[in-house]
């Protein structure tokens, strides 16, 4: 030890001294690069051979890792031949069913084939993506698709100034752009009914605003909020029932003419979009000091997540017509859309209730004390926070919901999923590759969904953990 | 540390700061505050201490609400502590207060930290919030880290943004509850040097903390509590020098000989 010097405090055994740092050293092979990579991902646990045990140990290991990367080889290999390499492309001959039949089977594929017929896809595309739309109002479906993909690409790029106005137009102007596109608006309402509950609406938000005040006591005035609330929902339910009966031009499309693609996304945007804000609601609700709120939103909460999406549906499309007096008949689609929006925003409302458990006590009282209110310390302070605590919550729960949608076709609304196997009983296209090729479509469009979901949310989480390290 | 805060700057004005009159606080049935009669003028000073449990917490928070007391009435600034959400606000508006933890925001940068309350609780231009923001940052020596998020600062340097986010919205009086117990020692000094410094401006200040040097200096006087009760209060000198009770010199001899 050369640049050890004891020449401080000779008389102690244990006085040192440095005298020169000791030197910055690169790290080992097995620490960096490729060869660290590989050595800490694969090797590692299969390159001792310390002992017999070890070495026993170190080659079950690295069998095993051969047969798994065989294996999983093998399946993509298997998947790729039925969808790609050995696949059916083009029926230029219109043959139809017989494009994708073997020579046992009287068409011309070599005996024992199995993979894909696409041709069947192309000949039911327009079908699974939008039922029975007509194909000359096709450019509506299209036109809001195109227009919400824009939007919802231009919100969620960061860089690009006026995200806020433009996120906020996608939550007010599109969806009801997206009603009178898809329906045609037209809807046989009397305008005589909606003045009424227009009126009616605004009369509930008045008192909302008196109880505000105080001036109706001190009970009303603590649910001010929800007064207020029910009076906005009036008011805007009806502005859209309005917006619904005006005369655009467009040919009206029953929804039972809606279909495929289409159908699972807008039950599953509008779930998403809607089941968020509530979800925030009942979860603060919940939390609340006030007992009323808390025991409203946990009844509501406990009742959803106790019952079945498919009983939620059934009720909804079933038994609500039988309680409803004669003559009112809701859209089966909007009850549907009804049943999942609420279902989802109990389940949300769970998720988002666990953000806010995780945020530290202190950060209420750091607002508190600073004099924010209530709602402001919530909104600034408390939900930011929590949001991004359960991202990978709320997007768990986002996939849920978009996946089961595909349940809306027991209630005869044909859905991704309920076009594509009613289109698989089209005797015309009758193959044995038929279903399969079928259900690999709408599993990769269910992929693409899904994964898109997860990659972003995966994306968020990053950037914000990034910028906000502790 | 800064030189010891001359008579001269104590600007102790006859101005009631805060009244507390028999006040009494419950935790269920566990009385933590005994009838605690307290009244602090404007520019004073006051410095709480006692052992852990003896409610010294609770009782600055009760002055900005953060604990709701069910007897006895505190006023703060004249406006009186009960249930009416408009004087809460009010008092909250005035009364700054630093927590033991910072309770900074860590989704907020520094400057935003700063700002937010001048800008939603005062509605002020964001521009004018920033400036305001600033200059209280270059006071607690950190303008510098005004864009970082406050993960990235070390525990005094928090603690001084904590400081500043209080002093944007102009208080009237300061609350400190045990500001440096959280810290590592080297830090500590950088923020007792800060509040030494908020002291000599003449900020009326409650501060919960065991710094026995900082007390010396800074406190006009210094409050001993015991099982929710004050048993001794008295100027710095008197108290240290010559303490009356037996559990304050019991307390003392604890944390002062090591």
């Amino acid at each position: 030890m050369a640049d050890h010097k004891h020449s401080a405090n000779q008389n102690s055994e244990h006085a040192f001294v440095r005298a020169e740092d000791a030197p910055l050293l690169p790290p080992p092979a097995t620490e960096a690069g490729i060869t660290g990579w590989l050595w800490q991902n694969i090797f590692a646990s299969m390159a001792d051979f310390s002992s017999a045990g070890a070495s026993l140990r170190s080659a079950c290991v690295a069998a095993l890792t051969v047969f798994l990367l065989y294996f999983g080889f093998a399946q993509i290999y298997t998947l790729l031949d039925f969808g790609v390499f050995s696949a059916v492309w083009s029926d230029p001959d219109e043959l139809k069913r017989e494009a994708c039949w073997t020579v046992d089977q009287g068409g011309g594929l070599p005996s024992g084939w199995h993979a894909a017929c696409w041709p069947f896809i192309y000949a039911k595309h327009k079908f699974i993506m939008y039922g029975a739309y007509p194909s000359e109002e096709l450019w509506r479906v299209n036109l809001s698709v195109l227009l919400g993909i824009a939007g919802l690409a231009y919100v969620l790029i960061e860089r690009l100034p006026r995200r806020r106005e433009v996120g906020a137009m996608m939550l007010t102007l599109y969806p009801l752009l997206c009603f009178i596109l898809l329906t045609g608006g037209n809807l046989a309402i009397p305008f005589g009914s909606i003045g009424l509950w227009l009126i009616i609406g605004l009369a509930v938000i008045s008192l909302g605003r008196l109880a505000k005040r105080g001036f109706l006591g001190s009970t009303l005035s603590e649910f001010h909020a929800f007064i207020g609330l029910t009076g906005w929902a009036f008011v805007i339910y009806n502005t859209v029932r309005g917006l619904g009966a005006v005369d655009f031009g467009l040919e009206p499309i029953d929804t039972r003419d809606w279909g495929g693609l289409l159908i699972t996304l807008v039950v599953a945007v509008t779930g998403i979009v809607v089941s968020l804000p509530l979800g925030i609601i009942l979860a603060l609700g919940r939390r609340s000091e006030m007992p009323a709120a808390r025991l409203i939103c946990t009844v509501f909460i406990e009742f959803w997540r106790g019952v079945p999406l498919i009983t939620v549906l059934f009720m909804a499309s079933v038994m609500l017509p039988l309680f409803l007096p004669e003559g009112v008949n809701f859209d089966n689609l909007l009850r549907a859309l009804i049943g999942v929006m609420l279902f989802s925003a109990a389940y949300m409302a769970e998720v988002i209730r666990g953000g806010l458990q995780a945020i530290d006590k202190g950060q209420y009282e750091g607002a508190q004390a600073m004099g924010l209110s209530y709602w402001q310390s919530m909104r600034l302070i408390i939900l930011p926070q929590a949001l991004t605590h359960v991202i990978p919550g709320i997007v768990n729960t986002f996939i849920g919901l978009f996946k089961d949608t595909t349940l809306v076709s027991i209630v005869g609304i044909f859905d991704l999923l309920g076009a594509g196997q009613s289109a698989i009983a089209d005797a015309a296209w009758s193959t044995p590759v038929q279903a399969t090729t079928m259900y690999l479509y709408i599993a990769i469009i269910f992929f693409v969904f899904c994964f898109g979901m997860s990659r972003y949310s995966i994306y968020m989480e990053n950037k914000l953990s990034k910028s906000r390290r502790h | 540390m800064a030189a010891k805060v001359t008579a001269s700057k104590m600007n102790i004005s006859d101005e009631v700061m805060i009244s507390m009159q028999a006040v009494n606080k419950w935790f269920g049935s566990f009385h933590v505050l005994r009838d605690i009669n307290l009244t602090v003028h404007k520019g004073e000073r006051i410095v709480i201490c006692g052992p852990s449990g003896s409610g010294k917490s609770t009782l600055i928070r009760c002055l900005n609400r953060l604990e709701e007391h069910q007897d006895g009435e505190i006023t703060v600034q004249g406006i009186t502590i009960n249930n009416d959400l408009k004087n809460i606000d009010e008092i909250r508006r005035d009364v700054g207060m630093v927590f033991q933890h910072f309770n900074l925001f860590p989704h907020l940068t520094i400057l935003e930290n700063c700002t937010l309350a001048p800008i939603w609780v005062r509605k002020m231009p964001k521009a004018e919030a920033e400036a305001i923001a600033m200059k209280y940052l270059e006071r607690v020596k950190i303008p510098e880290q005004a864009l970082k998020y406050p993960g990235q600062l070390s525990g005094g340097q928090q603690q001084r943004v904590a400081i500043a986010r209080s002093l944007c919205m102009e208080p009237k009086l300061m609350l400190f509850d045990e500001p440096t117990s959280a810290l590592d020692p080297e830090m500590i000094k950088e923020v007792l040097d800060t509040m030494v410094a908020l002291a000599e401006d003449g900020m009326s200040m409650v501060c919960v903390t065991h710094e026995m040097g900082f007390a010396r200096k800074v406190a006009n006087r210094v409050i001993f509590m015991d099982e929710g009760q004050i048993v001794e209060q008295n100027e710095p000198e008197a108290f240290f020098n010559n303490p009356q009770s037996d559990r304050t010199k019991l307390f003392l001899s604890q944390i002062l000989d090591h």
